[in-house]
């Protein structure tokens, strides 16, 4: 016997939009059956993981905080993704873009004025571009494969950092911790309302984003062209679409928003460069695009609700004296029940039994 | 139905209805396959053909009625069970891996676990015993378009099946390589298999089945012995009027010189492709030159290095309108005027699940971007014009559809194709280079494209069709050339152009005699 998946004649539309509800309440299955094993009261559980942090007001600031990285991660994944380029690098150009940018206030902590600040996000993306501009080079030189090149990178990008937060850009007045000078608030990314919590202006770029690369696949030859490439080379290419074009299009941009969300993290929600300034974010953004159906308006519901888990996760060690890897787990599970829900679109599962051999014979 | 025999027929229908939505795709029809019998399905795009075939093949589910097999009523819900019960099917857009060898894509099809040299020597035995001559150890992408379905042939031989059915099965086959079909098919008859043949090409319906069944919008128009029925009568019930026929007459004296190629060569790009050399190639306005050839001779590369797709280090070896083009990509040859139809609707001509107008837009964003695009550097399509233009070309090409825009991927061959040509005829191109314009096309929307053919060349364009099909090629031709391993014959006009001779420079007899006598029998055949 073994299990066959058989493409669909005609999938359902109503599943095609039910699809990320569905994983949604299969992945709160799963995390109940978990926390069961675990030995706490399920519902308890998913309240304090799920519902808990919307109850406070400094705990909703902090939900947008952890989404605008994820959001603006996401709305270039999900451009690069549809063209068919799979940048999984994210997490690298986060972090150089939060090293470029931080050049600023650190090596020129003099210069405070109006412009340090849009000089700082403008070197974050740049940082981040060039970043993502190595896998989309090597792949369109050399032919290699721009998953792995963009993952491993994200290595390098980590150990650099580790190098400099402790090296040469650490504070000398920092007791030999690790970490670089608290930067001016010139150099801050602000906080929307100071007075009620943390929440900082990352967000609006974030959605601002996301309605621009909205627009831009929805109504512009660029995005066409994302749109043709990504379905269909041969098409792109009797268009005469450069898929050259298009993957460094896709990388520099997805590599250019990643950066800009490393750097807004870094002035906005930490206010200097340590040795590690991301939880993940790079790669959480991956289910953040999927999740969104790779839509940049879909990402920004779909970053809400990974973010969520980043709070949750805390929440339940808190709480429940859980591990906080609790939150990877429901990331995990989300991700796996997205995946399984549009493949189960586009498929059904059919078990089959042995059956009679076929004319050329068919033992073994 | 004079021949009624007395025996239960091996399939029948009994008012088998589909209904998507507010169309009835089949309505209520009744179609009897009797053991050992080729059974012709006519009709034309659209008719319902797919759509009865896909059901009898387990592929879709009828809404209503029911299907008899040895005269008791089956359920075929998938086409495994189709195949377990005894159904073959030959689809018209082959599912091959083109990297993996034909042994390795046959036992891809096959349930359960089989050596993969049990199956080599058992597809070699059927391809010997059924005269389809196949390496089972060759590469799926080497191989031409003939070859390729007769694996899928050999492909649901081995499943032992009672009845194959087989979609336009010759669309793709040169006059030799249909023969040899036809002979496969005689002796798949006289072991007592039936065959249901679906096809457009009249006179091969006549040619081999016993009995024929006509389709127009979903509903049987015509049960007969095609042997009964003349051509014409037979093209009556399946489009219910007179066929046009396309004249020719009236291309005048050839004018300027708008395409030349002058010893144009070009490597193969990869393993599995043709290589062209010293091609030579004159084209002037007013003019239809025909490139014929069987598949897989260079008919995709030289079109590739026509349109641009791929370009040419000599930039003097291709000139258009006496510019160095050669060099140029397929943008920049657009906007000189030229147009272009590849042979593959589907992912090449048009995305499949992108809606008409996108598909209008695909290509001709730039020869028409003032119409098209808004906003400057925003470069935002404007989709007013864009749809009224999508429109435009349904009306004139007669594109059959459902909604105003759907997928270009839901529209039936034909009335895609008629769409794609539509595409490039609307923007009056100087040059208009096709390749395989009606290849799985109903005889109704082929004689709709290949009559906007002549009447663009009439009107002052030049016009290259490259064609397998010969009928098409005497239809429209002012001059014919032959391909044959990535060479092309010297045009010579279509006048003095015989069917022997052609069947001769397919098969690579330069100068036109030779002495391939089988060559030369079979295209006599014809």
């Amino acid at each position: 016997m073994r299990i066959e998946l058989q493409k669909r004649p005609t999938p359902s539309a109503l599943y095609a939009v039910l699809s990320p509800f569905i994983a949604l309440g299969l992945t709160l299955i799963a995390g109940a059956i978990m926390f069961t094993i675990l030995g706490k009261n399920p519902l308890d559980a998913l309240y304090s993981f799920f519902i808990e942090p919307l109850t406070e007001v400094w705990s909703i600031h902090e939900l947008t905080v952890k989404a605008a990285p994820l959001i603006l991660i996401a709305v270039g994944l999900s451009v690069c993704y549809r063209s068919n380029n799979w940048n999984i690098g994210a997490e690298g150009q986060f972090i150089v873009g939060g090293i470029l940018g931080s050049l600023v206030p650190i090596l020129l902590p003099g210069f405070q004025n109006w412009l340090t600040l849009p000089l700082m996000l403008v070197l974050g993306m740049a940082g981040g571009a060039a970043w993502g501009a190595i896998p989309a080079f090597l792949k369109t030189r050399f032919n290699t494969n721009e998953i792995l090149v963009s993952l491993m990178l994200v290595y390098t990008a980590q150990l650099f950092l580790d190098w400099l937060a402790r090296g040469v850009l650490r504070d000398p007045n920092g007791n030999n911790f690790p970490g670089s000078i608290r930067f001016p608030s010139a150099a801050q990314l602000p906080e929307i309302m100071p007075s009620q919590g943390s929440a900082h202006y990352g967000i609006l770029l974030a959605i601002i984003a996301a309605v621009i690369i909205w627009f831009m696949l929805r109504f512009t030859l660029n995005g066409f062209q994302v749109r043709v490439l990504g379905a269909n080379p041969r098409a792109g290419r009797f268009a005469g679409f450069s898929q050259t074009r298009m993957t460094f299009f896709a990388f520099l941009l997805s590599g250019g928003l990643a950066g800009l969300a490393g750097i807004a993290e870094v002035s906005g929600a930490i206010g200097q460069l340590r040795e590690t300034i991301s939880p993940g974010y790079g790669f959480t953004a991956i289910i953040v695009a999927f999740l969104g159906r790779l839509s940049p308006l879909g990402a920004i519901a779909a970053g809400f609700m990974l973010a969520l888990t980043y709070l949750g996760g805390e929440a339940a060690q808190m709480t429940l004296g859980v591990s906080d890897k609790v939150g990877r787990v429901f990331q995990g599970l989300l991700l796996f029940f997205v995946l399984g829900c549009d493949t189960l679109i586009n498929y059904q599962v059919r078990l089959v039994l042995r059956k009679a051999a076929p004319a050329a014979g068919g033992q073994g | 139905m004079q021949n009624q025999r007395t025996e239960t027929p091996l399939l029948e229908t009994r008012g088998l209805t589909k209904i998507f939505g507010s169309l009835r795709a089949c309505d209520g029809i009744d179609l009897a396959i009797a053991p050992g019998e080729i059974h012709a399905l006519l009709g034309e795009n659209g008719a319902g053909k797919s759509t009865l075939v896909k059901m009898l093949f387990g592929v879709l589910d009828p809404s209503a009625g029911e299907i008899l097999w040895k005269g008791k009523p089956v359920r075929i819900g998938s086409p495994g069970e189709a195949r377990a019960t005894g159904v073959g099917m030959v689809f018209q857009h082959f599912s091959l891996f083109e990297a993996l060898t034909v042994a390795e894509n046959i036992a891809l099809a096959l349930d359960g676990k089989v050596a993969i040299d049990r199956i080599s020597e058992e597809a070699r035995r059927l391809s010997l015993e059924y005269g389809l001559p196949l390496d089972p150890s060759a590469h799926v992408a080497d191989l031409s378009v003939g070859e390729r379905q007769r694996i899928e042939i050999v492909r649901s031989l081995l499943q032992n099946p009672e009845l194959i059915i087989l979609d336009e099965p010759t669309s793709v086959l040169t006059p030799q390589e249909a023969d040899k079909l036809f002979e496969t098919l005689a002796k798949l008859k006289a072991e007592g298999r039936s065959v249901l043949y679906i096809s457009h090409r009249l006179e091969e319906v006549q040619r081999i089945c016993d009995r024929a069944t006509v389709l127009r919008h979903g509903k049987v128009t015509g049960a007969c012995d095609p042997r009964q029925e003349t051509p014409s009568s037979l093209a009556r019930m399946m489009v219910g009027g007179e066929v046009a026929e396309i004249s020719g007459a009236g291309l005048g004296e050839p004018g300027e010189v708008l395409v030349e190629v002058r010893k144009l060569s070009a490597p193969a790009r990869t393993p599995f492709a043709v290589a062209l050399r010293d091609v030579d190639l004159t084209v002037r306005a007013g003019e239809v030159i025909a490139i014929a050839g069987v598949a897989g001779n260079g008919q995709s590369e030289l079109f590739d290095v026509l349109s641009g797709e791929v370009t040419v280090s000599d930039a003097d070896s291709l000139r258009i309108a006496d510019v160095p083009a050669g060099r140029l990509g397929i943008t920049a040859r657009r906007l000189m005027g030229c147009s272009f139809v590849p042979e593959e609707r589907h992912g090449h001509a048009a995305v499949p699940n992108m809606n008409l107008s996108g598909n209008l837009v695909l290509s001709r964003y730039a020869s028409d971007r003032e119409a098209f695009l808004t906003g400057g550097w925003l470069g935002l399509i404007s989709s007013g014009p864009v749809a009224a233009a999508t429109k435009r070309i349904s009306a004139a090409m007669d594109v059959r559809k459902s909604l105003e825009d759907p997928p270009a991927g839901s529209l039936s061959g034909g009335n895609l194709q008629k769409f794609i040509v539509g595409r490039e005829l609307d923007r009056q191109p100087r040059v208009l280079v096709v390749n395989q314009p009606t290849w799985g096309v109903d005889a109704g929307a082929a004689s709709r494209i290949r009559q906007a053919l002549v009447d663009l060349a009439k009107s002052g364009s030049a016009v290259i069709v490259i064609s397998q099909d010969l009928d098409e090629v005497f239809e429209i031709a002012s001059s014919i050339s032959v391909i044959n391993e990535g060479q092309l014959s010297k045009p010579e006009p279509a006048s003095g152009m015989t069917r022997e001779r052609i069947g001769l420079l397919m098969g690579g007899f330069h100068d036109g005699t030779g002495h391939g006598t089988e060559t030369a029998e079979a295209a006599h055949a014809n």
